[in-house]
């Protein structure tokens, strides 16, 4: 019998494949003639000011922290959809109830200005 | 093949971790931190629990290393104290004593659990094996705990109240400002 795993093994192998060819072949053939301007970085042509380094916006963490509820939320539904033909009617009405709830997080939180960027 | 893949994952786990710990850039050390969560990804779908694997991959690896890269980024603490201001004695002495301590109280719960209790139950490793464990964890879900699964969305609801909340001074500020 062939090993399911053989598949996610397969897709482990091109994932580090393809960059690691990409980015190896574009190291043997490409030229190496670095300058200082050539070696800062790229920002839209006009010179960079300041660090690479930065402090962030407060306000993408409200995003991240949304994002984790409705991460959640994804994570529950995976058996479901997984075991959907074993499960009887009143499953699906559960679930349609979980998301409505969901649902209505996120329109509270929208009406509350939480996705408003400011 | 088995064994090859624990060591395998296992490897690279503990070696991120390390990593983890000993680099001074925490933006790297979040990245470690993401290659060993993956790494325990792989070693749970070894133990036939694919569905905490994927919650794994999704949760901890998808949303909670965002959540602490952005925690890292707004604080502007990228670059941490150097390893010799708490690499000292007293330091090294409490990793010692904290490791004897997880080494015997794993010891003791392993024992406990394999030794007086033998597993019962109807799920076992060949039902797993011919049903896979994400349709297994999806049916006892929708039909033994279905309340605990609403009740999920009750929390994921005030988790997202406490959101708007902490928040909610942003836009106090906004008004504040007038506009």
């Amino acid at each position: 019998m062939q090993n399911p795993y053989n598949f996610v093994g397969v897709l482990i192998l091109a994932a580090i494949l393809l960059p690691v060819v990409g980015l190896g072949v574009a190291w043997l053939v490409r030229p190496h003639k670095p300058n200082p301007i050539k070696k800062s970085t790229y920002e839209c042509g006009i010179e960079p000011i300041g660090e690479t380094w930065v402090q962030f916006k407060v306000s993408y963490y409200i995003y991240a922290l949304i994002f984790v509820v409705f991460d959640v939320e994804s994570v529950f539904l995976f058996p479901w959809a997984v075991a959907y033909n074993r499960l009887p009617l009143y499953a699906f009405l559960e679930v349609v109830i979980f998301i409505a709830i969901l649902f209505f997080a996120l329109i509270y939180a929208w009406r509350k200005g939480a996705l408003k960027w400011l | 093949m088995e064994i090859y893949l624990f060591f395998l994952f296992g490897g690279i786990a503990v070696v991120g971790a390390l990593a983890m710990v000993f680099n001074k850039n925490a933006v790297h050390s979040a990245l470690f931190l993401l290659l060993t969560l993956v790494m325990i990804a792989g070693l749970y779908v070894l133990l036939n629990a694919q569905f905490i694997a994927v919650a794994q991959i999704m949760v901890y690896a998808g949303a909670i290393v965002v959540l602490i890269l952005f925690v890292v980024m707004l604080l502007g603490a990228e670059l941490g104290e150097s390893i010799p201001r708490w690499l000292t004695l007293r330091n090294s002495v409490m990793v010692l004593l904290a490791l004897v301590f997880l080494t015997v109280s794993g010891t003791a719960v392993y024992d406990w659990l394999y030794s007086t209790q033998p597993i019962t139950g109807t799920v076992t490793d060949e039902v797993i094996a011919r049903q896979g464990s994400v349709q297994l964890v999806g049916e006892s879900l929708f039909t033994q705990f279905l309340l605990p699964f609403e009740l999920a969305s009750i929390l994921l609801l005030v988790g997202i109240i406490g959101v708007v909340v902490l928040g909610g001074w942003r836009l106090v500020q906004h008004r504040q400002r007038g506009e």
